[in-house]
């Protein structure tokens, strides 16, 4: 296989399709690896030669149960090879494969699959199956069932209900009767044709399907693989969701455009050894799981020697100072080269070791705002971590961060061949070959996405800094003005509060006010631990939360979140005046916080407007009471003496500088 | 939730057998406490039957006489045809019958994986030179263990522990080794002595869909003790209730939970 810079325009309408794709590299690299997966302990690689012939049969088997062009076809598990596989048979055949949430419960899976007109579904498991089961009388279009792993199934007795073995075997019988058939199907296949249809999550109003061409997923997978010279020796270990667009973009397009190799780890506990054991060159990984990641090697480290425990963060301290700047080929003074370098051999080759990280060479996050603290650690000890921008519309393919131009709170600069220009209002807008072609069956919707010049609305605001870097602040829609009709960006002050292991949650308020407030939750067990640390005595939440001394441990980190607002003249107005820290924690279970555990700005402001008006007329105290609901169901009520702090604001950075 | 949509998904296919294990007119008596007196119940092949009680009813001590462990004043045991008077547990175990234990007994220092290679112990055929050098039939017969123990390992969904320490696992874990050894000897008969004691409702759940799944898919023979009436009656296909010893009861969960000497036993009755 040719990397796809060399590619000629008559080889790119050999490769127009995935099928394709994968047969071409079938024919090239026969023997090379395609996928991995962990079974009974064992990583089974299957060659792309053995892809092929998989996808083959299970396409021709398919092909027997009826699936047709432009039919739908669920995918529902953990990621498998099957099931990946399943995708490639269905776009063979002219189908659209339709991923979905594996852990989504019953009702949720009915809406997209009659939403989706699905009229195959091909599983993992019995878990799935039964979901389906549970559901089917409502989806009259669903014709078969497929399930990969037979366990617990053999006593089912639905006629639509098929082992994807049998499935596989009855293509072969197909297959050795019609040899061409299968190729012909391929052949009939186009870049315009829909090869993937992705739901939106749904947050406003029903999930709505992102039809995406072949086209538009493999512009943008050529278009990532070049950016950072991804080839066919680069390994990924695929434990996202099959369903979420970014698996889709690294696990399938970018595997299939560049040839990589995917790895499937056991399951979905197993992460953490699997890719030990595999040692990937390519991550992607969600902040929490970097975060989560963090949090274990710092425990570890608790328990350690003393020696180890006095190296570890003596050379952490090395590389805080001058770990990023050697990664992005920054000067850098000799002697904490040296130190560095001495640090690498002692402490950070064997942490990113134990982390799986050593082979990593592009190592991606997104989707939610990293703290700083955390990015810095990463770029830190030697992991080449990078920030993207992207959506489900955009197949995650608009800004990416160029190797040594790394910014925390940035997303990097448009992808190539990508158009991003910003909004009078301050939405972000793109215009790229990587974009979706239709929400399905809702042409108003797709018609209200784009702008009359036909670029996409993404929804977010942002702005492009000094550097021009991207810099999301908010979705557009929560983006506020204040009464001196400075930009108010509640998300993203939020975001800064919560970087505070400190702060658990935080609510901003400004629109249409004369300055920025906020509530703060703070996080009980991180307070909790720097109470008793102190030998301060506390009761509870509520106790803990009203503390003088909490209070000004909040204020201090409300300041340093106002001083680097001060730094960024189109922020500075949004520092924030005035706080309190709230009696209760926000529960998604009183409704505060969606069951993601994103704020309800507008719920709060309202169930809380007492305390609200607090913030803006001056008050010290406020007294409040609130009705919980407690797990089981009961109703109680909590009432406390809410304390409201001022805070102390910095002059913007312009300003000072004049 | 909805209720299960499809009939067909609850009538299940599983074959009920002849009786696989007869317990015929046990007393056990230590001393002058009589533990069991003239209890006879009989298990068909493929069954899942339980075995409840009061506290002290007799319900381990019965699993105890069926593998050998205690050994009957009177009356007999009678396992697929052989009837036994006296038996050791060594021999039970080689008939194909194999336990779990109310307080888990594994090895808390060796790894989940290990534990597990322990019950296909009385399949090893190589001597204890062999092993310990790790040559000839060994080398070839282990390989072959892992896999059935790896199977076993996919089966209860376990794989993230394989190479933890038994004694670093949470509670509803260890019980799920102690399941995974007991399956590895590929016994015939499975006995579980309260599988779900300390469980929470999860951990239950988990373990009632694992009891039935191997039930269905390997066709073990199960005589389960529990104490959650819940389980037993969801589980269970036939039920023998004991008391102070004496059986009182014994039939379908239906015909047990409306027999008014087991409400008796439970609720106690006014005097």
């Amino acid at each position: 296989m040719t990397t796809t810079s060399e590619m000629g325009p008559s080889e790119k309408a050999l490769t127009d399709t995935f099928p394709k794709l994968l047969l071409a590299h079938a024919r090239a690299r026969p023997r090379a690896i395609a996928m991995r997966e962990k079974d009974l302990g064992i990583w089974q690689a299957w060659s792309w030669a053995e892809v092929a012939h998989h996808v083959r049969h299970l396409a021709c088997g398919l092909k027997a149960l009826g699936l047709t062009r432009g039919d739908h076809l669920a995918v529902i598990g953990d990621n498998r090879p099957q099931l990946y596989c399943a995708m490639s048979a269905a776009q063979a055949l002219g189908a659209v494969a339709v991923p979905l949430y594996q852990d989504a419960v019953a009702d949720e899976m009915a809406y997209i699959l009659d939403n989706a007109e699905v009229r195959f579904a091909v599983v993992e498991d019995q878990e799935q199956v039964d979901k389906l089961l549970e559901i089917k009388d409502r989806l009259p279009k669903l014709a078969a069932i497929i399930y990969e792993d037979p366990r617990g199934l053999r006593i089912y007795a639905q006629p639509y209900l098929h082992a994807y073995a049998n499935v596989q075997a009855l293509g072969a019988k197909l297959h050795e009767a019609h040899p061409a058939l299968f190729d012909r199907e391929v052949q009939q296949g186009r870049g315009e044709d829909v090869a993937i249809m992705l739901y939106t999550s749904g947050t406003t109003g029903k999930p709505k399907g992102v039809c995406h061409t072949h086209a538009a997923l493999i512009a943008a997978a050529r278009g990532g693989c070049e950016f950072d010279r991804l080839g066919p020796g680069d390994e990924v270990l695929s434990y996202l969701p099959m369903a979420w667009v970014g698996d889709n973009l690294f696990s399938y397009a970018q595997a299939l455009t560049a040839g990589f190799t995917i790895n499937c780890p056991e399951s979905g506990d197993t992460v953490v050894t699997d890719m030990r054991e595999i040692g990937p060159t390519y991550y992607f990984a969600p902040p929490r799981v970097f975060e989560n990641l963090l949090t274990q090697v710092m425990i570890r480290m608790e328990d350690a020697g003393r020696v180890k425990r006095a190296l570890f963060h003596y050379f952490l301290g090395v590389a805080r100072r001058c770990g990023s700047d050697i990664l992005d080929g920054k000067p850098v003074k000799l002697t904490d080269r040296l130190l560095y370098r001495m640090g690498d051999l002692l402490v950070y080759g064997p942490l990113r070791n134990v982390l799986g990280m050593s082979r990593i060479r592009v190592a991606y996050t997104a989707g939610a705002a990293i703290g700083p603290d955390l990015f810095r650690f990463y770029r830190s000890i030697g992991l080449n971590l990078k920030q993207f921008y992207g959506s489900t519309e955009t197949c995650a393919y608009v800004c990416l961060q160029r190797d040594g131009q790394i910014k925390y709170d940035c997303v990097g600069a448009p992808a190539p061949a990508v158009e991003v220009k910003i909004a009078e209002d301050g939405e972000v807008l793109v215009k790229s070959a990587a974009m979706f072609k239709a929400y399905y069956r809702r042409p108003d919707a797709t018609a209200e996405a784009f702008d009359p010049q036909g670029y996409f609305r993404t929804g977010d605001a942002g702005f492009f800094d000094r550097d021009g870097q991207l810099k999301i602040i908010d979705r557009a829609r929560d983006l506020g003005k204040l009464a001196n009709a400075a930009l108010f960006a509640p998300n993203y002050i939020e975001n800064k509060l919560k970087f505070f292991q400190y702060v658990k949650e935080a609510v901003a308020f400004g629109s249409g006010q004369p300055y920025v407030a906020a509530f703060i939750n703070i996080d009980l067990g991180a307070v909790g631990n720097w109470a008793e640390r102190r030998g301060l005595a506390y009761a509870g939440y509520t106790d803990l939360a009203g503390k003088d001394e909490v209070y000004a441990l909040i204020q201090d980190c409300v300041e340093k979140v106002n001083a680097e607002l001060a730094s960024d003249p189109m922020l500075a107005d949004s520092q924030i005046h005035r706080f309190l820290v709230l009696h209760k924690e926000l529960d998604p279970d009183d409704d505060e916080l969606t069951r993601t555990r994103k704020v309800r700005r507008g719920f709060i402001a309202e169930k809380y407007a007492l305390l609200v008006e607090a913030l803006y007329s001056g008050a010290q105290r406020c007294n409040i009471e609130t009705e919980v609901r407690f797990e089981d169901g009961r109703r109680g009520r909590i009432s406390a003496a809410v304390e409201i702090r001022d805070v102390k604001t910095f002059p913007a950075a312009e300003r000072r500088a004049a | 939730m909805n209720e299960r949509a499809s009939p067909q998904v609850v009538q299940s296919r599983r074959k009920i057998g002849d009786v696989i294990l007869a317990v015929e007119n046990i007393s056990l008596a230590f001393g002058g406490v009589k533990a069991l007196s003239d209890v006879s119940f009989d298990v068909h092949e493929g069954e899942i039957r339980a075995i409840i009680g009061p506290n002290g009813a007799g319900k381990s001590s019965m699993l105890n006489v069926v593998n050998g462990v205690y050994h009957p004043q009177q009356g007999s045991v009678r396992f697929r045809g052989e009837t036994r008077r006296k038996v050791d547990p060594h021999r039970a175990a080689r008939q194909g019958i194999a336990r779990t234990f109310q307080n888990i007994a594994l090895f808390k220092g060796m790894s989940v994986l290990d534990n597990i290679m322990t019950g296909r112990n009385l399949k090893m055929r190589a001597t204890v030179l062999e092993q310990a050098l790790y040559v000839g039939r060994n080398r070839r017969e282990e390989l072959a263990h892992r896999e059935k123990v790896e199977h076993i390992i996919d089966f209860l969904q376990i794989e993230h522990i394989r190479k933890t320490p038994v004694g670093r696992l949470p509670y509803g874990l260890q019980k799920r080794v102690e399941l995974a050894r007991a399956l590895a000897a590929e016994p015939v008969l499975l006995l579980l002595d309260e599988p779900m004691a300390g469980m929470n409702v999860e951990e239950k759940q988990d373990m009632c869909r694992f009891i039935l799944d191997v039930n269905e898919e390997f066709g073990t023979t199960i005589v389960l003790i529990e104490h959650d009436m819940g389980v037993v009656m969801d589980i269970s296909d036939r039920i023998v209730v004991l008391e102070y010893g004496c059986k009182i009861a014994d039939g379908t969960p239906d015909e047990v939970r409306n027999d008014q000497k087991v409400i008796d036993a439970y609720l106690g009755v006014a005097h």
